[in-house]
Order: C-alpha cells, then structure tokens, then sequence
C-alpha cells in the first residue's frame, strides 16, 4: 500500500494519500518522478491530502515540493509531522 | 499507443462559419439583468430554450463594457449553439450583441423591451425561439477529424491530489492532442504565482513570453493593490486549504502539471478573445472556476477539463465540463459529480499514459453526445468575470 507520494527526491515534503493515518503509522511512500519506495514513520496523525515532513526543518528554511520552492517554515517541524499553514507559509503575498 | 492519433474523428455540429461544436443549444440571452424574467419566461414557454440568466449589463464601462460585449457576443458565437435569441432593455445595445452572433452566420434574433414591455416581448421571442428550437432539431451530426475539438481546462477544488494526479491526467491528455493541432487553452493568472518562471520557459517564442509576463505582472499589481493579508482562504480557498494545500506557490506547481511536459506555450489571449491559430493558449483569467470556464466558452472552447480534488460541482450553461479526481475521498462521497475517475495513480494502479487515455476517451464519448455528470445535474452555471465597480 502507498501510503504517500512525492514527486521529486529532493522534496522535503509529501502528500499523504490515504485515509487513516495516525501518530505511529509505519508509511511507505512513492517517489512518483524514479518510481522508488522510501519509509517514514508518522509523528502525528495526518488527513487524507495533506503533507508530512520528511526532514527536520527550522524557522526561515525553504519547503521544497515538486523539486522547487513552495515557501518558507514558520515554525519548526521535524520528520514525520503534519506540514501545513501552521508552520508553512508565503512567500509571496 | 494512445487512444486518439491523427486520424481519429468525432460527431459533431458543423456550423455555418466552419466550426465544429459538440451541443445544440438553443439560447435566450440576457444584454442586462432586467431583461432575465423576459428571458426565463421565454425558456418556460419553448422547451428545448434555455435561459442564460445573469446579473449584470447595466452603466458598465470601458474596459469592463467591453468585456461584457465579448463574453455575450463569445457565448452566442460558441459552436455548441445552434441559435441565439437575444433580449434587452433597449433596442441599441441589444442589437449591438445580435450583430456581433450574426457574423456566424448562425439564426440570430434580438428584442428590446422598452415600448413593448414584458408581455409583449416574451410573446415575440417565444415565437422566434420555437422556429429556431424546431430549426435545430433538425440538424445532424457528422464525422469531423479529432483537431477541430477546442479543449480548454480549468481546475477547481484542487487539493494535493491535483497536482500528484488529476492535473498530471490533464497534462498526460493535452501532450497527446498538442501535435494533432487542436486549440487548447490554460489560464488562472494568479494561481500561477510560484511557478510562473516554468510557464514562461515553456513559451515559444519571446513575443508570447513578454505578452505572458505582461499578463501576469498586471494581475499580480490588481493583488498586490486590493490586498489585506497573504490571500489565505482567498487563494488559495478555505477548500484547497481543508484540503491539504497550503502555499499559492504550491498551488501553482499542481495547477501547472496540466500543461503537461510536451506541451509549448504558442500564443496568449486577454479575457473572452479568441485564439487565431492552433496551439496551447494561455487567457488571462480569474482562478473563480465558473468565471473562467465562462470565458473558455466566450472564446470557443467546446469541451473541458476540469480536475478537481475537494469536489468542485460547477458545469456551464454551454460548455460541457469533465470532471476528473485522484482523491478517493471525493470519489466516494461525491461520485455523482465525477466523470473520471483517476485514483488509482496514487496507488500506483494505473499508469499516467493509461490516465490520460481514460480522459481522452470520456472526451471522444462526451464529444459524440454523452452528458457529462455536471450537465446531467442541471449544473449551468454562468458567471460573468467583472473588471471594477459599475458608474
């Protein structure tokens, strides 16, 4: 079962794409670009369509999806957190 | 081996100028919201009519007046109509709208309703609608070759499925009918915002490069002036947002998958225009969804993709709209509204090629006639874009 999938392997995010996913959750993600598998373990429980982070991330970094700037993080998130506007953000507008 | 290839063909309506549309509708439009109970009365009386409601018309001007005469005019000029009764306060401008269809070449009629008032007005145009309702259920299908389909695609709802699936399915569909020669057509100016650098590499050439940038710059000044905060539940949506979409520029990276890898950037249009040769457009437009699928119908297009995520439910009034979603969220709990189903890539089911194929053939079957699950609802929905506040 693919739990997740990201584009590129330089993506410092993923989407989850299944339901059900809770703190402790053994994930397995597509790297959808190689077609390859990776292992992330969920920290949080995570809805359907939304991302969890694949790296420790700090205030300030750069949120990479796509293999490409999608904005900056806000406040600190580390592997296997729910990645959303509460710690992610424009920066753009 | 796809699908479709150069020698494909469809059912269509080959109308008086040479152009091809996939429906036969008979419409009575609106010039101004005074003239929309004349125009539903009509409906009600001539079935087969359809109304074409809407609110605005009235002390519009400049470049906002003249977007709404292109996106009238654009509507009735559309393919997809057989026939265009058209009703408005005043004979002028009325006029102006019915001359604007005429050159078709299709049946057009118009009616003012000062001097005669309502009664008489829904009598005339009753019976202008039942002679071209009558007209064009006459008329019959032919095989046409598959390049005089215009496609456009929008999409709408989008959550992160979007960009990992339904938008991907697009693109995979629009490399496939580019090398044919169809017209295409993209836009949601500001949901490009993030991406726009891969938009513009895609261009092909400098002169629609600069005519792109000049486009996005102008719309990023209109945000940048009105705004209030970064846009969050504006754009992107409260719904993007619930569903897992959290940055514009991110946004911009799943919106941008529709255009494909193959796929060159050949021309670029302002509101309601028309493309002059084939190619993938770029129009400028509003990222609202029945906006921008009504400026797709204003410009020609006769069928579109719509890739949805959360479940956006619109259709139009004239431009029948495929719905396509990766979430299987949204396919379980709103599969009344989903035409194509495309869960199974992030499940590694199914393969993008084989993706693409599925929506190309739900596109050959709603070209020959099948209703979409939108037009099947009575979804007709059509939304004039407005430029600033009326004088």
């Amino acid at each position: 079962m693919i739990h997740f999938v990201l584009h590129d392997a330089k993506d410092t995010v993923a989407v989850v794409v299944v339901e059900g996913v809770t703190a402790g959750t053994d994930m397995t993600g597509w790297i959808m670009d190689e077609d390859k598998t990776i292992k992330v373990q969920a920290k949080q429980d995570i809805p359907i369509g939304h991302k969890v982070a694949l790296k420790d991330m700090a205030v300030g970094d750069t949120v990479i999806k796509y293999g490409i700037d999608m904005g900056k993080v806000v406040a600190g998130i580390s592997v296997g957190q729910h990645a959303h506007v509460h710690n992610i953000k424009t920066k753009r507008w | 081996m796809s699908v479709i290839d150069k020698d494909t063909t469809f059912l269509g309506y080959r109308r008086e100028n040479g152009r091809v549309g996939i429906r036969n509708h008979v419409i009575i439009l609106p010039l101004d919201d005074l003239s929309n109970a004349a125009a539903e009365a009509v409906a009600h009386n001539i079935k087969g009519a359809m109304a074409i409601p809407h609110p605005y018309g009235r002390l519009q001007f400049g470049a906002d007046l003249d977007l709404h005469f292109r996106t009238l005019i654009g509507a009735g000029c559309n393919p997809n109509v057989a026939a265009v009764v058209v009703i408005g306060i005043e004979d002028g401008w009325t006029q102006k709208v019915v001359d604007g269809i005429k050159t078709t070449g299709k049946p057009v009629v118009g009616f003012g309703i000062e001097l005669h008032g309502d009664h008489d007005t829904i009598m005339r145009a009753s019976k202008a609608a039942k002679e071209y309702v009558q007209w064009a259920s006459e008329k019959q299908r032919e095989e046409c070759p598959i390049s005089e389909l215009w496609v456009s695609t929008k999409c709408g709802e989008s959550d992160t499925t979007s960009g990992c699936g339904a938008n991907p399915t697009v693109g995979n569909a629009f490399d496939k009918l580019h090398p044919l020669g169809n017209y295409l057509c993209f836009g949601e100016t500001t949901e490009l915002t993030g991406g726009e650098h891969i938009v513009s590499a895609r261009c092909a050439n400098d002169d629609v490069r600069k005519k792109f940038q000049f486009m996005f710059d102008r719309y990023q000044d209109v945000i940048n002036r009105h705004k209030t905060s970064d846009l969050s539940d504006s754009q992107p949506t409260k719904g993007n947002i619930a569903g897992g979409l959290t940055t514009i520029e991110e946004k911009a990276l799943g919106n941008i998958q529709k255009i494909g890898k193959i796929c060159t950037v050949d021309g670029v249009i302002d509101k309601a225009e028309m493309p002059t040769h084939p190619g993938l457009w770029f129009m400028d437009s509003s990222s609202a969804a029945a906006e921008m699928v009504t400026l797709c119908a204003a410009s020609g297009y006769v069928a579109h993709f719509f890739p949805t995520g959360q479940g956006n439910v619109i259709g139009n009034a004239i431009l029948p709209v495929i719905k396509i979603c990766a979430n299987p969220r949204t396919v379980r709990t709103m599969s009344e509204h989903i035409d194509v189903d495309t869960t199974g890539l992030l499940q590694r089911e199914i393969s993008l090629d084989q993706a693409g194929d599925k929506l190309l053939e739900c596109m050959l079957r709603t070209a020959n006639g099948r209703l979409t699950a939108a037009e099947a609802l009575g979804h007709r929905e059509f939304v004039l874009t407005r430029l600033y506040e009326s004088a």
